[in-house]
């Protein structure tokens, strides 16, 4: 037998082993697919039926707009236009908020949940459940809970948020914070500081390019579930998207969704550029 | 005299006055923490409302111990089951829905700009609104369910996925598309062997995460009545079922971790 009728031999083997796999894996699939599809009770048949009235939902959505009378149209649309602008910049004001006091608290507790930063090993063990469970429970869950014992409106919303934000801000905090150079946290050590003085000057300014980042880029999250808040009462456009899409009103829903959309891409827009120049800044230190 | 007026006399050029600049960085600090507070009033915080709730949310927590399921376990295991199918199915087909969308949308793989540009902008759209507003937009076109909830997560991460999908696309190396190019193949056949291997892993990965992601969302979709657990949690919480509501919680917590644990493996593995 040649050495190329071996490898060819080999190679057979293999392609036949990975097609084997592929198959399994496809056959997983499928039955995975027909379990969920029986369970989540797909019904395609009720899809197509339907359809045209998925069609004429959003058909209905498009107000009634004659470049004659233009104006008294739009007037028209937006008849409640100053509400909802009040509505929606309260929506900000809760994730800008709720961004904030997460972006403290993941702060404050990422050094303790940060390894080889930790104070205790207990404290740290401690942290990383807390964060754990601050960002396992979806926000609504903990809205629901805080609009029953702070009452409707959106200190709720704020709280909640903020609190899923401290959970998911603080698990990628002490990761940056574990990656920090040790060397100039020992320096300070050296000098005999105190541990909230090291971490203060050793680590912090190693690491607030990073965290600002991160926090900028939940704040573009955070817009987006603010915009839901309203559903179960805790502040927010939500609850005029709620009541317009419970009562039909079509030209109302595509106004509200209109306002979101623009406003959610323009803070993306923003955000990601500031997040560009941030980061910029930092590898340009760490470079020089 | 101490030594830093000593220090300050000898070359007072290292200690600047307090000029303009520091009435200005002062004035800018308490414009801001005026605005702070001024913001706190406004979205209703005040101490006694805090003091009170946090009391009141204290009770609801001693309440909650210790959890049980009330005799209703299975229903409860059989809606966390509804949530990871719904999970699975609006994720499967988001991402096989979002392959094409994603090279329509890359500059690479769509040399017609305005085609690209309204196909990005659509991402846009769709993923301005949460899943939750396309959720009840499909309980009152299809109706209350689980089906609700699966169109509205298949809907709304077709559009994040896509715009993913499409980046990964652009950042794909040329080089092995020009390799391609030279043995003669045409258009499809370059996606199909150049890029095709390479955006494949990052899809996967990305289809995933997704997957774990959604598995959270889909736990609260049920408060719109789009199906899954989220009906049952917000039903016992409207009647006070305290033990019930940590049951239903605790069941959340564990289902999230055992997904990430194995989603977690799995792309290890594929990256």
């Amino acid at each position: 037998m040649t050495s190329v009728d071996q490898v060819q031999a080999a190679w057979a083997v293999q392609r036949r082993q990975r097609r084997g796999q592929t198959a399994l894996v496809l056959v997983a699939m499928v039955v995975a697919t027909l379990i969920s599809a029986n369970l989540g009770e797909v019904d395609l048949v009720r899809l197509w039926d339907r359809s045209d009235r998925l069609f004429n939902y959003f058909a209905r959505m498009v107000p009634t707009l004659a470049w004659e009378t233009l104006g008294t149209d739009l007037a028209r649309w937006y008849r409640r236009g100053s509400v909802w602008l009040r509505e929606l910049g309260i929506t900000f004001l809760i994730a800008i908020y709720a961004t904030f006091f997460g972006m403290l608290f993941a702060v404050l507790g990422a050094f303790v949940a940060a390894r080889p930063l930790a104070p205790a090993p207990w404290a740290c063990w401690a942290m990383r459940r807390l964060f754990e469970f601050a960002r396992t429970v979806p926000e609504l869950v903990f809205a629901v809970l805080f609009v029953f014992s702070f009452g409707i409106g959106p200190l709720a919303g704020v709280l909640a948020i903020g609190l899923h934000s401290m959970g998911a801000l603080g698990k990628l905090y002490s990761e940056v914070a574990e990656n920090a150079d040790p060397d100039p946290v020992r320096g300070v050590r050296a000098t005999g500081a105190s541990w909230p003085q090291i971490m203060r000057y050793g680590a912090l300014p190693q690491v607030a390019p990073a965290f600002l980042s991160y926090g900028l880029l939940r704040f573009e999250i955070n817009v987006r579930a603010a915009s839901v808040l309203g559903f179960v009462g805790a502040g927010g456009i939500g609850q005029e998207l709620y009541t317009a899409i419970k009562s039909f009103a079509y030209t109302d829903i595509s106004a509200i969704a209109i306002m979101l959309i623009v406003s959610v891409a323009l803070i993306d827009m923003i955000s990601e550029r500031l997040r560009h120049r941030i980061i910029g800044a930092a590898s340009l230190r760490a470079s020089a | 005299m101490t030594r830093i007026e000593t220090a300050r006399a000898a070359c007072p050029e290292a200690f600047p006055a307090r000029d303009w600049r520091w009435f200005a960085k002062f004035s800018a600090g308490a414009i801001l923490i005026v605005l702070f507070f001024a913001g706190l009033a406004l979205l209703g915080f005040t101490p006694e409302r805090v003091w009170r709730g946090l009391s009141r949310l204290g009770n609801v927590g001693a309440m909650m111990f210790p959890p049980t399921s009330g005799g209703q376990a299975w229903v409860y295991i059989k809606a966390i089951a509804e949530t990871v199918a719904m999970a699975f199915i609006g994720t499967l087909v988001a991402s096989i829905v979002a392959v094409p969308l994603g090279f329509i949308g890359a500059k690479n793989t769509m040399p017609l700009g305005p085609i690209r540009f309204v196909t990005r902008r659509g991402f846009d759209v769709i993923r301005g609104l949460d899943s939750l507003i396309w959720a009840i937009v499909f309980v009152s076109v299809i109706g209350l369910g689980p089906f609700a909830g699966i169109l509205a997560i298949a809907v709304n991460d077709t559009g994040v996925l896509a715009k993913l999908y499409a980046e990964a696309i652009e950042n794909a190396d040329a080089d092995q598309n020009k390799g391609i190019r030279a043995t003669g193949a045409g258009r499809l056949q370059v996606i199909r062997f150049a890029i095709l291997p390479q955006v494949l892993p990052v899809f996967l990965s990305n289809t995933l995460y997704f997957f774990e992601s959604n598995v959270r969302s889909a736990t609260i979709l049920g408060v719109v009545g789009a199906g899954g657990i989220g009906l049952y949690l917000m039903d016992r919480i409207l009647v006070n079922k305290w033990p019930q509501v940590a049951f239903i919680i605790l069941l959340i917590l564990v289902t999230v971790a055992v997904i990430d644990a194995i989603s977690y493996r799995i792309r290890r593995r594929l990256i």
